[in-house]
């Protein structure tokens, strides 16, 4: 493989993620057992007797040394082992299966909403610099983004729902949820209905995601506008753009192939580090709408302290933050060739 | 003689700004010949790039231009945004001075060809594009092999030689280059400015050369217009002005060259004036070693060496140290410098 090569580069960056990853399981692991409280106590009363709770504790194993549980933590991963809650006995990966779908249809839809409504608008306020537009347009992204995204979804029940029929509560009715689940394909109830050919459950399931996925959307929305604005102003003032000036290419296509194509390039980077943002987005995004995610069940698993529970939706989070980030890197080295030869 | 590809008269570029206008280019006259190289020299900030600038009309915002600028007989200054525009490439093109940043790294060097041939010629069939780029991508010295490449996978030289190419293969009749060798090395530097000597024979193309690197001028021009603080203070024949320059200030740009047989360093006292409020009468007389009564009351007027009107192809100045027979005994007299005392001593 000649250096500079796109192979080349990818293989690089997969090896990067191996040490990437185990950084993320030492600090998941360490982080949960430095937290006060404890899974057993907590499931369990403190009113027990020590012997029963020593048991119990003996039974998960976590009488042993840390240094042991920690490696035995490392091989399950390894093995994709998530095992067991120990609050509810849920296998984790269950859990995940579960409720995966319900935030992967509820980020991809406030990613949708934010990438559609953000990078035009951007690029609207960027063209138009300080023009009455542009005032508007900044003004919305800052408020949008400063804004709490429980607060917006606050408001969006109280002023929105109404007006508009709209749900505010949980990802369909509960007659819908009970039929489209009772026989899972992907175990994602938008994809399953669809699938299914229900097409009053799936438009059930769309209405249900409107608010949250709107509320989720403004907060990247915000990002998507400031970021697209700065970078097209300064692709704008950019050397290579007088010059195709100076060649008699057409403004337009001196906007749309030199200044604003450049101008992605760091946003396709943001977007990626926004995973990581839009996944702790969606935790309070589920609150706020009785969202059966994953964050909702991750809220509910630490309100009981339950460690392995806790431990395994973190560190599936982490993993798929990681994968986000591999993605986003082989579109940037697709998009920007200069990526390549670092 | 022919008609000129370029004729400027009293062209005026006058920047907005909180002080008040700028005054770039205020008032400067000149012609190019078809196939002629004009060198244009000056210090920094004497409007010479303004001047370049405005010939493609790539003013930024808040710029007036003024005068009348005829590219074979229309007049750039007088035409709306759009037809300035349809000129732009086919028959005006600019070098510019740093070629590093001035492709688009995204783009392979057949995309930025493709896209400046189609922009002119929407019809031109792909066979056509490549074939007319690769002409003069081999004119100017790069291989074919290079047709995808990217623009970080060249030098700086290399690139400016893909600028050169972007320019030319569009067949300009008039090309601006803006200080083109100024970030390259000189060995670099030397087969450039062969290219750019090359350039009439090869496409029959008149350039107007800015630069302040008067080994270039002497090696490259034909005419040399000399500027300060926005005016033409001398323009005429390249090997004339070098050999028996007229204006004390063409004079003193000349002693601060430094070549091998510099044994000391010449510059000239002071700095380029204030472009908002320009000193009174001669511009360059708060500086000028040989200025007079007359120099800050009255400015010269660019005329011929001999005192007659300027004409085409003559050797103009602009200075009263050439017509001292025309002023009074009193004009004459050197010019006493009080303020510069003072204000130096301030």
């Amino acid at each position: 493989m000649r250096a500079g090569s796109l192979p080349r580069y990818l293989l690089q960056r997969l090896l990067l993620v191996i040490p990437m990853i185990l950084v993320l399981l030492t600090l998941v692991f360490f982080l949960l057992r430095v937290a006060p409280g404890d899974p057993v106590t907590a499931t369990l009363g403190d009113r027990l007797p020590q012997e029963a709770i020593d048991a119990r504790r003996a039974q998960l194993g976590l009488d042993r040394p840390l240094i042991v549980q920690f490696f035995e933590y490392l091989g399950q991963v390894a093995t994709l082992n998530f095992g067991e809650a120990i609050s509810d006995n849920q296998p984790i990966l269950g859990v995940v299966r579960d409720n995966g779908g319900a935030t992967l249809t509820l980020t991809l839809g406030a990613f949708l909403f934010a990438l559609l409504v953000g990078i035009p608008l951007g690029r609207l306020a960027g063209r138009r610099r300080d023009s009455a537009g542009d005032v508007v347009i900044r003004i919305f992204g800052v408020v949008s983004y400063a804004a709490p995204v429980f607060f917006v979804g606050l408001l969006m029940q109280m002023w929105l729902a109404r007006p508009l029929g709209l749900p505010t509560s949980g990802i369909a009715s509960p007659r819908v949820m009970f039929t489209v689940s009772a026989e899972p394909i992907t175990h994602i109830l938008l994809v399953d209905a669809i699938l299914q050919g229900n097409w009053a459950a799936t438009g059930d399931i769309l209405v249900h995601h409107v608010l949250p996925c709107l509320a989720l959307g403004l907060l990247l929305c915000g990002i998507f506008i400031r970021l697209v604005r700065v970078n097209l102003l300064q692709t704008l003032q950019a050397d290579y753009v007088e010059a195709a000036r100076a060649r008699g290419i057409p403004e337009k296509q001196v906007v749309k192939k030199h200044a604003f194509r450049n101008a992605l390039v760091p946003v396709v980077t943001v977007i990626g580090l926004q995973v990581a943002l839009t996944l702790s987005g969606a935790v309070l995004t589920e609150k706020t709408f009785n969202w059966p995610g994953l964050g909702f069940k991750l809220l509910q698993y630490i309100e009981v302290r339950d460690y392995i529970a806790v431990q395994g939706i973190v560190t599936f989070i982490a993993l798929l933050v990681v994968v986000m980030s591999l993605v986003v890197d082989v579109v940037n080295a697709l998009i920007d060739p200069r990526v390549r030869y670092q | 003689m022919s008609q000129p590809v370029i004729d400027a008269t009293d062209v005026r570029v006058w920047y907005g700004t909180p002080r008040g206008s700028v005054k770039a280019v205020d008032g400067v006259s000149f012609a190019v010949q078809p196939g002629e190289i004009l060198g244009l020299v000056g210090e920094s900030g004497c409007g010479k790039s303004t001047l370049g600038r405005a010939l493609l009309g790539l003013l930024p915002a808040g710029a007036k231009m003024d005068g009348s600028l005829l590219f074979k007989g229309e007049d750039l200054v007088a035409m709306s945004d759009k037809e300035r525009f349809a000129h732009r490439g086919t028959d005006l093109a600019m070098i510019f001075q740093e070629p590093l940043t001035r492709l688009n790294p995204l783009m392979r060097v057949s995309e930025h060809f493709t896209e400046t041939l189609r922009s002119h010629h929407p019809k031109m069939r792909a066979s056509e594009v490549e074939a007319r780029s690769l002409e003069v991508l081999r004119l100017i010295g790069i291989p074919p092999s290079r047709w995808k490449a990217y623009p970080h996978e060249f030098s700086g030289g290399m690139r400016q030689r893909l600028m050169i190419a972007l320019a030319l293969v569009l067949r300009p009749a008039f090309v601006v280059a803006d200080e083109p060798t100024t970030a390259l090395d000189v060995l670099v530097e030397a087969q450039i400015i062969k290219i750019l000597h090359d350039l009439r024979r090869n496409f029959d193309t008149s350039l107007l050369l800015i630069t302040h690197n008067l080994g270039i001028i002497a090696e490259t021009c034909d005419r040399v217009a000399v500027m300060y603080a926005g005016k033409i203070v001398e323009v005429g024949d390249a090997r004339t002005v070098f050999r028996d320059p007229q204006h004390p200030y063409t004079r003193e740009l000349l002693r601060s060259t430094i070549t091998l047989a510099t044994d000391g360093l010449n510059s000239i006292p002071g700095a380029p004036p204030d472009l908002v409020d320009p000193p009174p009468g001669c511009h360059f007389h708060p500086r000028c070693p040989d200025a007079m009564t007359i120099c800050p009351q009255f400015e010269p007027l660019l005329l011929a060496r001999d005192g007659g009107p300027s004409r085409v192809g003559s050797d103009d100045v602009a200075c009263w140290g050439t017509r001292t027979a025309a002023l009074t005994p009193q004009q004459r007299t050197p010019l006493v410098r009080e303020e510069l005392a003072v204000a130096d001593e301030a």
